[in-house]
């Protein structure tokens, strides 16, 4: 493909992204936050935040299925979850864990454990959306192009 | 570069020749993509970053631990603000407010607090104990211009 019609691809990706309510306007901070003196800054936090993501999920899948299961221990990596994710813009994972959060305070296991399972679809919704994203962006640079700015 | 304690980066952006050295400001988050954020965020408004986990390991490179003397050795004297976060494990943003408004060195740095939740009994706490300002996360651009601009006041 051109880098014409890469670029083309690009934004309506991005536009589909914003859209589907995947990404909000904290995205697009982070993208104006990129510059020549950290040209890889968007990338860098997103993957941090994989990172941290996966390790966030895996200690709420533990602490959800002990016998008797510490709310707070819950509520305190939902909450940082719901921080991480709404400062990079990852809308939809937000949303989920502020709907995790309440039921974290009714101290409704069963409820808990669908909202985790419902945080892990979006979070892995996201995380395909904007390897796809990134994916592209690499095959416009490597085409020769310039990365247009959508927001 | 934030290897978990405290680490510092200065920015190469030189935009505010007129005042010398740029800021410095010691940034205190417990989470990882917060912290890299605020100081990119920083760095962009041409403020040098020492980036803290956490409200002991502030407290520490300020000098201001119980068990260290309080003297003009530690840190504190080099920075020009500090922005905290509300809610972290240990020591809350709201009892780092405190300790640094109880020493007689620090007490005159701008302290300001960021929270994700906007809950005006916790805004007017930390208002009334001295905050410069309390900020909403996530953080824009925009927000930390605005602050830029206060500290650029508040040195003159």
């Amino acid at each position: 493909m051109e880098v014409g019609q890469l670029q083309r691809k690009f934004v309506d990706y991005t536009a589909s992204l914003f859209c589907e309510g995947f990404l909000d306007e904290q995205f697009t901070q982070l993208q104006q936050l990129q510059d020549e003196s950290n040209p890889d800054f968007v990338v860098e936090v997103v993957s941090l935040f994989f990172e941290d993501t996966e390790k966030l999920l895996n200690d709420l899948t533990r602490a959800l299925d002990q016998q008797s299961v510490d709310f707070k221990k819950v509520d305190a990596h939902v909450h940082q979850l719901k921080g991480s994710s709404s400062s990079i813009g990852a809308q939809r994972v937000r949303n989920a864990c502020i709907a995790f959060r309440n039921f974290c305070e009714e101290q409704n296991t069963d409820a808990c454990s669908k909202c985790l399972l419902q945080v892990k679809q979006e979070y892995s919704l996201v995380k395909n959306k904007l390897d796809t994203l990134f994916r592209l962006e690499q095959q416009i640079v490597e085409a020769g192009g310039a990365v247009p700015m959508v927001g | 570069m934030d290897v978990g304690g405290v680490s510092s980066t200065s920015s190469s952006f030189l935009g505010m020749g007129d005042y010398g050295e740029e800021p410095h400001v010691l940034a205190v988050d417990d989470n990882l993509i917060d912290r890299k954020l605020v100081e990119k965020l920083l760095k962009n408004s041409s403020c040098k970053v020492t980036t803290a986990e956490n409200g002991l390991r502030a407290l520490e490179y300020l000098g201001l631990r119980d068990d260290q003397q309080n003297t003009l050795n530690g840190s504190g004297l080099k920075v020009n603000m500090i922005i905290t976060d509300y809610c972290m494990p240990g020591m809350t943003g709201y009892e780092l407010l405190k300790k640094i408004k109880e020493s007689s060195i620090l007490k005159e740095v701008p302290v300001v607090i960021m929270s994700s939740e906007n809950i005006p009994t916790r805004i007017n706490k930390c208002l009334q104990e001295g905050a410069q300002m309390f900020m909403l996360k996530p953080l824009k651009q925009a927000d930390v211009k605005k602050l830029r601009g206060q500290l650029m006041k508040h040195r003159n």
